[in-house]
């Protein structure tokens, strides 16, 4: 009875200012629940920020050893040769590498991930849609060195005959030629790494178009839209900003797969012009290849690739932050 | 331009519920006619079987007849699409696309149609804007989102997408509920030119609205929770608000309902 009492006392909530006061009260109360609260999260929030800077400050420390000693350039060199003395060692051709597959990647795997998230959202039967978003579910659940088994035992011989038709009909653009090597090409390597990103681009566009107000699809529907234009004027450009954020998680996994590139690609330190010839290596792939025969003199120069790979990352999240912030005002999200 | 709809024995369901039984009524052209009665009783249901919207709602299905004119809105091989192109609908809360701006969502339904000139687009805007009496408001920024306007210049948005692609009829659910006073005043005068082209059918939960606004009213109630609703009378709004022929109308009316 007590208690209820002073809760019919409180002040009106206002919405802003309540917010500001509990966090006020959090702060200076004496509850020990309040406190231990807010020293766990306080604590959380700041053990992360030291987890991030001390893996910084390990890389960029061990990555300035391995390039004050390189006698090659780091960015441009076409050679990896960092056990030698002196060492020579460069990105470039693992940039390269790790850039294209995970275009190819996000070119094969975007438009597919979007269509199979419409059709499970708006055109699937209820009773339908359920299994296959289960079964995609299952697909992002199958560990990388699975994926890599079956694309060096499936998928390479089964790329010779699109390879060579590829050939025959595109050679004559030059990154689509084929001299006839075993497939274990960034195309490859870019197929495979489409579907394995394709689960959680799917996942992701679904739950955004599965947000859509009724109220606007109805809007659509009721100035006469079909079905593919309610989806166009309603569906599609409400999930935008979601679609890049989908498709930015699978690109973070595109670039860094490790074992799934390593399994499939035969690496060399070379930049091929055709995606079909095989060749070219990506960061995470030659660290993966390289790390365990290695001196600590290697193992500083991988680390500082790995750097290079960090900050490409972060430069990839950022500028979808930057299309995502452009579009804001006309975004779903102040609807 | 405007039609007549006349709708003889419809029956709406969802799934295996009722909601509406056995209504029958006529909508003169270029008249306002007012749904009321209690929350529940199905008259947004109703309305949104005059466009097809209805089986938009997964288990929505309805029987019986809507004519529009002389055509059957429910016959066979008709398509809902072009019913609702005839047909337009303006919603509770105001729902202009939050992706378009002011110019593209008005000529949305235009785009949709494909059947308009180039240059014709920003006349047929300017005009429907005019129209839905929100054009000085935004001559000035018709590239800016709708989504930036207050609810009652986005009410009036959506009215004037509305009535861009030229439809027989409009029908409107509640379209002030969500709005204040001022802009609830703006829309009923809007309602009041609009009848003048147009055949209008509105849904309202406020009395006072209903009879500023309508010719006829309509007074929809059910038995109870749980039972479909029915039409319990139609008659002009004067009528209605003064000497109701069923005593269920009156009840509700003055306020002695239960």
């Amino acid at each position: 009875m007590d208690i209820s009492t002073k809760n019919t006392e409180a002040p009106p909530p206002a919405p802003q200012p309540a917010v500001a006061q509990h966090k006020r009260a959090a702060r200076g109360s004496t509850r020990p629940g309040d406190r231990i609260f807010l020293g766990l999260s306080r604590g959380s929030g700041i053990f992360l920020l030291v987890i991030m800077a001390a893996i910084a400050v390990f890389l960029t420390y061990r990555a300035s050893l391995a390039i004050s000693k390189d006698e090659a350039n780091f960015l441009t060199a076409f050679e990896w040769n960092a056990t030698a003395v002196p060492p020579r060692f460069g990105i470039a051709v693992l940039a390269f590498g790790t850039v294209v597959s995970s275009i190819i990647a996000m070119v094969l795997a975007v438009p597919i991930a979007v269509a199979i998230a419409l059709f499970l959202t708006h055109y699937a039967p209820r009773r339908l849609s359920g299994p296959i978003a289960y079964v995609i579910d299952l697909l992002a659940a199958v560990p990388s060195i699975v994926y890599g088994l079956w694309g060096a035992l499936i998928l390479v011989p089964h790329m010779n005959g699109l390879f060579g038709w590829l050939n025959n009909y595109f050679g004559w653009t030059g990154i689509l030629s084929w001299e006839g090597g075993a497939p274990r090409s960034m195309l490859t390597v870019g197929i495979l790494l489409a579907i394995m990103i394709l689960p959680i681009v799917t996942n992701v566009s679904r739950e955004v178009f599965r947000q859509v107000p009724q109220m606007h699809e109805e809007a659509a529907l009721a100035l006469g839209a079909t079905r593919w234009e309610v989806v166009r004027m309603a569906v599609l450009p409400f999930g935008r900003s979601g679609v890049i954020s989908a498709s930015m998680l699978g690109l973070g996994r595109a670039l860094g797969e490790t074992m799934a590139v390593a399994t499939v690609l035969s690496p060399t330190f070379d930049i091929q012009a055709s995606l079909l010839n095989p060749g070219g290596g990506t960061f995470a792939q030659n660290i993966a290849s390289k790390f365990g025969e290695a001196t600590e003199q290697g193992r500083d120069a991988l680390i500082a690739s790995g750097l290079v790979l960090f900050v490409i990352t972060l430069l990839v999240n950022g500028a979808a932050r930057a299309i995502i912030a452009r579009r804001k005002e006309y975004s779903g999200a102040n609807a | 331009m405007a039609k007549r709809i006349d709708v003889s024995g419809l029956t709406a369901y969802y799934g295996s519920h009722k909601a509406i039984e056995d209504i029958s009524m006529t909508v003169e052209p270029r008249s306002v006619t007012a749904f009321i009665g209690p929350s529940g009783c199905g008259k947004s249901t109703f309305l949104r079987t005059l466009n097809r919207m209805h089986e938009v709602t997964s288990g929505g299905r309805v029987e019986g007849k809507v004519l529009l004119d002389d055509e059957d809105l429910y016959g066979a091989g008709v398509d809902p699409v072009s019913v609702r192109r005839e047909v337009g609908m303006v919603f509770q809360r105001p729902n202009p696309f939050p992706t378009m701006s002011i110019f593209d969502n008005v000529a949305a339904g235009l785009r949709l149609n494909g059947s308009y000139k180039k240059g014709e687009l920003s006349d047929v805007v300017e005009k429907s804007l005019k129209g839905a009496n929100l054009w000085n408001e935004v001559k000035d920024r018709l590239n800016k989102p709708g989504s930036g306007l207050s609810g009652g210049q986005q009410q009036r948005l959506c009215i004037a997408r509305a009535i861009a692609v030229e439809p027989k009829v409009l029908l409107m659910d509640e379209p002030c509920s969500a709005l204040d006073p001022i802009s609830t005043l703006a829309i009923e005068d809007l309602i009041g030119e609009l009848k003048e082209r147009f055949t209008i059918v509105i849904v309202t939960h406020n009395m006072q609205q209903a009879a500023r606004v309508s010719d006829r009213t309509a007074f929809f109630n059910l038995a109870a929770v749980g039972q479909p609703g029915k039409l319990i009378e139609i008659d002009d709004t004067e009528r209605i608000f003064s000497n109701p022929s069923v005593q269920a109308t009156e009840d509700y009316i003055s306020g002695r309902f239960g």
